[in-house]
């Protein structure tokens, strides 16, 4: 099994981790290659497109019903999606109760447990937005993921949470081996989106895998719970995500530990794009108005 | 009162510099302000009885790498503020262990049948799983009160007292709290005790002093008691090996009405009545002087200090006691001293040839290495070294008023430095606790329990003297010191020969 590659997605959130890498694994599965979803996300909506259903069965629903998770039995969280994708939720609390961190601890440990790596090419893991504590930076930690791949866009936001996962990403880097696979850069149509995701890539000392431009195909086939793949197969959106998962697989072996940069640095390079203003510049804007005004 | 030798401060300072040695360099820093000889006391503080300054720092978390001898928050509410109120049951919260090495750990006597009326030698605990954890605890602890309110109906309340991931997870106890008590008019006492909390036990008997403001005495709900002009409380004493039954004889026999004892032996009413009482009498200044202040101000209580270690102390507190009532008491009370001579002068003509310039040191808690001072003085010991694991800066003011200049003093000691400290002063005995009784004790040094009266006591109060003197009489005297020799000193019969 020296081949299991062993991914994750991270990135802000609502900047569409989720389809991203559902569309990608779908792509994935057609050039042949064996998948496996761990969601790690209480919400357990990382596998919906795949499953054309929301997972109901959760690692921690079972578990907490069966009394632990050394009551449950694999097949029992395994589910089987689009062409042959096992899938498989961590679940966790309700907002506002519990620790959902430890959740994603206790999910994972049991799959490795129990074989669920066995038999296939690609782990891919689904981290809920923010890396809020420990259990959520598991993925990253030693004899997890090995390549990260981080979902962002043109968005200053979205920019600063790269940047921070990139810390999070270095901070193991040493001691766990995980490496920056690269940026997938999610097009929000913001300015000088591509020239701004390049640029943050090369800080990083990362690439851009792949800009995905912005179709709203996307949407129509998330309100089928379905991938574009499946939804529509010969769309050019489609194409996008095989590109995407064609560079992704031939992007083995190839990422970096990334050099995340301070905060000044990264809105020195917003003001050089043009799209942070420096406040001489907003004062001299806002002078400029009142003249003419 | 005070016993006359002197303690060589320039010597404990030698040693303190010497033990420092083993430290790197910070370490050597931070802990070299909690160590000291005693200088000599101000002539301000003089006038005031003071006779040294005992002017450590404490109350400061202890530095990582060494063994400390502190508890956590836990164990300041659980086992220390709330686990003696009898006709309570207290939840340990959270996993099974703090509960499980928690239970029985101090021996509060209590009168009662247990599992019926009385629950303080049983143990409850919600056993926290992963999946309370994960999808957080508070539907678990509705059950288990709901369980025991079916199980033992005739507890009168429930505290929840909570382990560390109580804190992490943030479950919301005091809603359940809030719940349980409407549903089943009992009282419910939310407990914000998780270890990790403060540097030491000490935070913990804040809090747990705060919730029985908030939780028993704020609700206001106390039936009303028979209170008269001679109504007190005894404040911070557990009762251990039953020395608040030993306090309260006294107390009553020089005409006070004792309404509640907090916490060794203490009902919930106890504590919901204490607002009644005329005068808050003190026992354990660290651990609850925080109620104390709080009936101070709230109920215009006035509180003060005791000491009911050892014949000297016994009568100046008694007297002091007196002092806020009138003629009456005060005559009861001198009655209640002369009464107790007789047996006083006779445990003393047994003992005090037995101990005389016997040599101690102790290391306990937040008020007993001050407390037991007098009492080993009134058998003729001297006290050479001193400390506390969580005192206060108040507690080290008052300090100076037992011990004498040149005493060594060690605050939250470690391990290390203790046992080097009792190498170099080589004292006749140790009063510590179970951790240090057996190093100790393999160095040839007798040794006695100070937390837990080493399965004896009670200590306070007249009879507790005569056990006192007794105890530490058996512990120098054995003759087992005699029937050894070190490893290293030459034998006189080698066995081999013996045999040809």
């Amino acid at each position: 099994m020296s081949s299991l590659r062993q991914i994750a997605f991270y990135g802000k959130g609502g900047i569409g981790k989720s389809t991203t890498s559902q569309n990608t694994l779908a792509a994935l599965v057609e050039m042949g290659q064996r998948i496996l979803i761990v969601g790690c996300d209480p919400k357990a909506d990382s596998t919906r497109l795949i499953l054309n259903t929301k997972m109901q069965d959760t690692v921690l629903s079972l578990a907490a019903e069966a009394g632990s998770v050394e009551d449950l039995e694999l097949e029992e969280v395994l589910k089987i999606g689009y062409k042959g994708i096992k899938c498989t939720e961590s679940g966790g609390p309700e907002p506002g109760v519990g620790c959902a961190g430890r959740g994603v601890i206790t999910a994972i440990n049991f799959l490795e447990e129990n074989g669920a790596y066995d038999d296939v090419d690609y782990v891919s893991y689904d981290v809920l937005g923010d890396v809020v504590c420990g259990g959520f930076a598991m993925p990253i930690r030693e004899n997890k993921a090995q390549e990260i791949y981080i979902v962002m866009s043109g968005e200053m936001m979205a920019l600063y949470a790269a940047n921070n996962i990139a810390k999070g990403i270095l901070k193991y880097a040493h001691s766990g081996g995980v490496r920056l696979g690269g940026l997938i850069c999610n097009e929000r149509q913001t300015d000088r989106e591509v020239e701004l995701s390049e640029a943050l890539a090369e800080k990083l000392n990362t690439k851009l895998i792949h800009f995905v431009p912005r179709n709203n195909i996307v949407q129509h086939a998330e309100l089928r719970r379905q991938t574009v793949i499946q939804y529509a197969p010969d769309s050019q959106q489609a194409q996008e995500y095989r590109t995407l998962a064609e560079k992704i697989h031939a992007n083995s072996g190839q990422g970096t530990i990334p050099t995340p940069v301070s905060m000044d640095e990264l809105e020195q390079m917003l003001l050089d794009f043009g799209i942070m203003k420096t406040e001489e510049q907003a004062l001299a804007e806002l002078q400029a108005k009142e003249a003419a005004a | 009162m005070s016993l006359d030798y002197e303690n060589t401060g320039e010597f404990n300072a030698n040693l303190i510099e010497e033990v420092l040695k083993a430290y790197p360099d910070k370490a050597a820093k931070k802990r070299r302000r909690h160590l000291s000889a005693a200088g000599g006391a101000s002539e301000e503080d003089k006038g005031e009885g003071a006779l040294s300054e005992c002017g450590v720092k404490s109350n400061i978390k202890s530095i990582p790498g060494v063994m400390t001898i502190r508890g956590c928050a836990y164990a300041g509410s659980k086992g220390v503020v709330w686990g003696p109120v009898k006709d309570m049951v207290h939840i340990s919260h959270g996993p099974v262990g703090c509960g499980q090495y928690s239970w029985s750990q101090r021996r509060n006597y209590y009168t009662g049948t247990t599992g019926v009326d009385s629950f303080v030698t049983m143990q409850f605990t919600s056993d926290f799983q992963e999946k309370d954890i994960v999808f957080g605890g508070d539907k678990k602890l509705e059950k288990i009160i709901d369980e025991i309110n079916d199980l033992f109906p005739l507890a009168k309340g429930i505290s929840i007292q909570s382990e560390c991931p109580i804190g992490l997870i943030g479950d919301d106890i005091e809603a359940v709290a809030r719940k349980k008590k409407n549903e089943s008019g009992k009282t419910i006492v939310p407990v914000r005790c998780e270890g990790f909390r403060g540097v030491s036990q000490s935070l913990g008997h804040h809090i747990a002093n705060d919730t029985i403001r908030d939780w028993v005495l704020d609700k206001g709900e106390a039936e009303a008691v028979e209170s008269d002009p001679y109504s007190v409380n005894i404040i911070g004493d557990y009762n251990i090996g039953g020395d608040a039954w030993a306090s309260r004889i006294l107390l009553e026999e020089m005409g006070l009405n004792v309404i509640a004892s907090w916490s060794g032996d203490a009902t919930l009413k106890e504590l919901e009545s204490a607002p009644k009482a005329k005068l808050n009498l003190i026992h354990c200044y660290r651990s609850m002087n925080y109620i104390c202040r709080h009936m101070e101000e709230k109920h215009g209580i006035p509180w003060t200090e005791y000491n009911f270690f050892g014949p000297s102390q016994i009568a100046a507190s008694l007297r002091h006691i007196a002092s806020y009532f009138d003629e009456t008491i005060k005559e009861k009370a001198e009655a209640v001293i002369a009464k107790y001579q007789p047996l006083v002068d006779a445990v003393i003509a047994r003992y005090k040839p037995r101990l005389e310039g016997k040599t101690v040191m102790l290391y306990v808690g937040g008020l007993r290495p001050r407390h037991v001072v007098n009492a080993y003085e009134d058998l003729g010991m001297e006290i050479v070294g001193t400390g506390y694991e969580f005192a206060h800066n108040d507690d080290y003011q008052r300090t100076g008023h037992y011990v004498k200049e040149g005493t060594l003093i060690y605050d939250d000691v470690t391990s290390y430095e203790l046992e080097k400290f009792i190498e170099g002063v080589r004292p006749d005995l140790v009063g510590s606790g179970i951790k240090e009784k057996y190093p100790v004790q393999k160095m040839g040094i007798p040794f006695r329990q100070m937390h837990s009266w080493d399965y004896s006591g009670p200590y306070h109060g007249y009879d507790g003297f005569a056990i006192f003197a007794r105890d530490m009489d058996l512990a120098i005297n054995n003759p087992v010191w005699n029937l050894f020799d070190a490893p290293w000193a030459p034998k006189e019969q080698p066995l081999a020969e013996a045999a040809e």
